[in-house]
């Protein structure tokens, strides 16, 4: 066991585990983040992703350490339901997704995507996304959202929250 | 962790809309219900109270079992209780799945839940609405005729300041009204007495109101399955023999001791998983843990070309026989031309992103499962056998899972995590690893289809002979889930067989469709099965579509105007969509092939149609074929779709693209690869799906039937889609495959001249 430094969504947090656990148990089961989900362990699917220094990390297949000391973010620290990321809120707009599972790495991968390429063409988000894995199949509402994000005023409006 | 825990009686003193309970990192917006358990024999589907309730300011909570699973009915069944109650859609929350709160409306499957669950909820909210009105009647004093509803208010017509809320008339207050009710499961009938909405006045129904759950979802706020973690719970994974029928026959418990927080390796005759404080150490536990499995007792069909062979020579348990008119084998020895070709369909897996997962508190003789089943009444019944409880001590909590597409009807990690959390005391959590899925979930069963058909003289089909071999589900409804079986419990059974159909809607003079159910290994296997996303449909449509595409072409017809010949009459919802695909798709009427196209690529257009449960398909695919790899893609397909009347317009074309792409994806590329011991497509490069590259642009015309009932969705606008395909490469390259997937390697091999078109003389 060791105590690992880590700094997620722009707090510093402190956690005592087997330094080899990967970073995705650690976000889920120790820090309470649930955006990231475990889908395949493989780095085959994306539904772990998060952002590490403003790349995306498959955070099933990097230990916690690596992660020390580097600014970690995950969906939660995008947005939330009452102050939700123009990503987010697009995604809503859109309805795009159904089961909603993979969406976390939609999202995160969206993300990097725009920070580097403001407005991408369909082809070049496809591009980038294409190793996020979507079984319900929501890809083509996923490709409107992040045009309509990429072309969205950045101050979004608050989700309509209906639950 | 501190879960605070609302009872429906709670529920009823409420005042915030929004009914929230907290755990360890924060608001978690829904209601982590732990009730009093009603009567031992459950709720009473008479009481309205069983239904939903009105909080004091005006909010209905909806109780159902009929389960979202991610496809957005819950928002749908809540637009259909809003509608008759008249409240606002954001009035309404939805309780779903919990079987100490809801009558068991039967499992959620074959996309029967707006068609059967939306009636009864329909009828229980106007219901409802009949007894506001009566109580608001007494109220203001004035007689039911004179009152009007708008917006949970009912007020006097022309005097609206004379009013008053649902809240101040019943708010926190049971209604202890009884309404008729009779059947059970999907046949529940409620308050068929009571008089419903005219659709024609509908204002939130056939709207697109925004699902309830996306929000959530999409910032980590949503609680699913996978999420659920209750105080002093720990971890488990299972330990699943690599092949067919072992045992473990040894445990080196030495082999796990370096792994610090390993609380306990659980037997259970053969079943197998290990218990740990952390998650991280029960992934490596049961990775490291050394065992030794018995040979296997029995061998698979060694590869798929194995596996058809154990279809067609095996003897059947079963035939059954879906249509029979005239007599089809005396019409095919009439015959001017014959048609006869075998259609192949292989095993496919349901592909949950989000492997299996369920939380169970075993304590003492009372249970609590929280996981994603389809049918929580038969997984809480499963749990209670495998425990040897009653099932009134198992308290089934449903909590979204990963999309399943069938795979959750046969839920085995309630039984997983209740065998271990018996054995250790503890709530358990138990997640399945993605080896876990692929290797045992359970899959679409292969389906070896041969057509035989027969045109006179003047061009005329007089015979139809479709005889279809095909395994049953072995892993289904009410048979022992996989912990079971290997704890010892056998099933009664030789699985559950939904034969007979052909699918076809053709009115061929002389027409027997036969489907015989092969016998399949009812031990624990990993090629075990169940149903899939449109079970058998698929193929049954590939099979019958290109057959009719085959003899259409030979005849030197447009495949449309062929298939219209055969659709009569009691076919006009078939002749709609079909009209309504071609039209949107711009179809231009020639015969099959064209082999359009330039250089290496060729282009080609195919057309299918299908049904399901009412619900009615056309659609028109377009593909371009590079002859020299072998490779399709998937242009466009383009689908007119009619399922009744539409309860929410977006969330039915979300439904239609994803079954449309996932089409593709399982026409195009999917077959679970195995041997003779065990499953070899162990993860996503073993079993490839589609990605964002591949994903054809879908074109949807939706067909309102205002004057019918709501039918399902969830499945209808799938099973088409590899015969569409099939089509579009046949009008292509003049090269008709006969086997899904298609593959580079099998297209290029047929355009090769190694699968020759079985074509009429």
């Amino acid at each position: 066991m060791a105590r690992i430094s880590l700094k997620v969504n722009g707090k510093s947090r402190s956690v005592e585990t087997d330094p080899t656990t990967p970073l995705l148990y650690v976000l889920r089961g120790d820090l309470g983040l649930q955006g990231p989900k475990f889908g395949c362990g493989l780095s085959q699917c994306g539904a772990c992703t998060v952002i590490m220094e403003g790349k995306s990390v498959r955070s099933c297949s990097v230990p916690v350490t690596a992660a020390q000391n580097r600014e970690v973010t995950t969906l939660e620290g995008l947005g939330s339901v009452a102050h939700p990321h123009r990503l987010q809120k697009a995604f809503v707009d859109e309805q795009a997704g159904q089961c909603g599972y993979c969406l976390n790495g939609m999202v995160m991968s969206a993300k990097v995507l725009l920070d580097q390429n403001p407005h991408p063409t369909d082809t070049e988000i496809k591009q980038a996304l294409n190793g996020v894995l979507c079984r319900c199949a929501s890809y083509l509402r996923i490709v409107r959202a992040i045009q309509r994000a990429a072309n969205a005023d950045q101050s979004a409006p608050p989700i309509i929250n209906y639950m | 962790m501190e879960t605070k825990t609302i009872s429906r009686r709670q529920l009823l003193k409420s005042t915030g809309a929004l009914i929230v309970s907290f755990n360890f990192f924060g608001a978690v917006p829904r209601i982590l219900a732990q009730t009093a358990a009603p009567s031992d024999a459950g709720l009473q589907p008479g009481s309205l109270d069983s239904w939903l309730a009105v909080a004091q300011d005006g909010s209905v909570t909806v109780f159902t079992s009929k389960v979202d699973l991610g496809t957005g009915t819950g928002t749908a069944l809540g637009q259909i209780v809003a509608e008759e109650l008249d409240v606002p859609i954001t009035k309404i929350t939805m309780d779903i799945g919990d079987t100490s709160k809801t009558v068991d409306q039967g499992r959620t499957s074959a996309s029967r839940t707006l068609e059967r669950a939306g009636p009864q909820l329909r009828q229980a909210a106007a219901a409802a609405r009949q007894e506001l009105l009566k109580l608001a009647a007494t109220r203001l004093g004035t007689p039911v005729e004179q009152l009007t509803v708008s917006d949970g208010v009912v007020s006097v017509a022309g005097n609206a300041a004379k009013n008053v809320s649902y809240g101040s008339l019943i708010g926190g207050r049971h209604f202890n009204v009884q309404v008729a009710a009779s059947g059970e499961g999907w046949d529940l009938n409620i308050a068929p007495e009571v008089h419903p909405k005219n659709p024609k006045d509908y204002k939130v129904v056939g709207t697109s109101v925004p699902r309830f759950d996306l929000p959530q979802k999409l910032t980590g706020e949503f609680e699913y399955a996978h999420e659920v973690r209750v105080p002093g719970m720990l971890h488990g994974r299972v330990v699943r023999p690599p092949v067919v029928n072992s045992k473990p026959s040894s445990i080196d418990q030495d082999s796990i001791k370096h792994i610090p927080g390993v609380v306990k390796v659980v037997q259970e005759g053969n079943f197998l998983g290990v218990v740990a404080q952390t998650e991280w150490a029960a992934i490596q536990a049961a990775r490291d843990l050394k065992v030794t499995w018995s040979a296997p007792a029995t061998k698979f069909p060694a590869n798929p070309t194995d596996m058809y062979d154990y279809l067609k020579n095996t003897k059947s348990f079963v035939e059954r026989v879906g249509a029979e008119k005239g007599n089809s084998a005396t019409a095919l020895g009439q015959a001017a031309r014959t048609f006869e070709a075998t259609y192949r369909w292989p095993f496919q897996m349901h592909g949950m992103i989000g492997p299996s997962c369920a939380v169970a508190d075993v304590r003492g003789d009372k249970v609590t499962i929280w996981a994603g089943a389809q049918a929580p009444f038969i997984t809480r019944k499963g749990v209670a056998t495998l425990l040897g409880l009653p099932e009134k001590n198992v308290h089934f909590i449903y909590r979204e899972g990963s999309g399943c597409y069938g795979r959750l009807e046969p839920d085995d990690s309630p039984e997983d995590a209740a065998l271990m959390s018996r054995a250790v005391g503890r709530p358990v959590r138990v997640q399945w690893m993605r080896e876990d899925e692929h290797g045992w979930e359970p899959k679409g069963p292969p389906q070896l289809i041969t057509v035989r058909a027969g045109v006179d003289a003047q061009g005329k089909v007089t015979a139809w002979d479709y005889a279809e071999r095909t395994l049953p589900w072995t892993d289904a409804r009410l048979s022992p889930m996989l912990a079971s079986r290997q704890s010892g419990i056998k099933p009664d059974e030789q699985g559950v067989f939904l034969g007979g159909g052909d699918g076809a809607a053709y009115n061929f003079e002389n027409r027997k469709a036969v489907s015989s159910g092969i016998p399949w290994f009812m031990n624990p296997n990993p090629l075990r099965t169940c149903n899939l996303r449109a079970p058998y449909s698929s193929a049954r449509c590939f099979a019958t579509e290109s057959h009719v595409d085959e003899i259409a072409a030979a005849l030197r017809v447009d495949p449309v105007e062929f298939r219209l010949r055969y659709l009569g009459d009691d076919s006009k919802r078939v002749i709609g969509v079909l009209q309504a695909a071609t039209k949107k798709a711009g179809w231009q009427a020639r015969p099959s092939p064209s082999q359009a196209g330039t250089g290496s690529i060729a282009t080609g257009r195919g057309v299918a149609v299908s049904g399901m449960a009412g619900t009615v398909v056309a659609q028109v695919a377009e593909v371009e074929v590079d002859k020299s790899t072998g490779k399709v893609t998937v242009k466009r397909v383009t689908v007119a779709h009619d399922c009744g009347l539409i309860v929410n317009p977006n969330g039915l074309r979300n439904q239609i693209e994803g079954n449309v792409i996932q089409g593709v994806s399982r026409a195009l590329m999917e077959e679970v690869q195995f041997d003779s011991t065990g499953v070899k497509s162990l993860d996503w490069r073993g079993y490839p799906i589609i990605t964002f590259r591949d994903v054809p642009d879908v074109e949807i015309v939706t067909i309102d039937q205002k004057e019918m009932p709501s039918l399902g969705a969830g499945e209808a606008s799938t099973i088409a889609v590899a015969a569409a395909i099939a089509n579009a490469i046949f009008d292509a390259t003049g090269v008709r495959l006969h086997q899904v997937p298609f593959t580079p390697q099998r297209v290029l091999s047929a355009i090769n001249g190694g699968a020759p078109s079985n074509r009429g003389d």
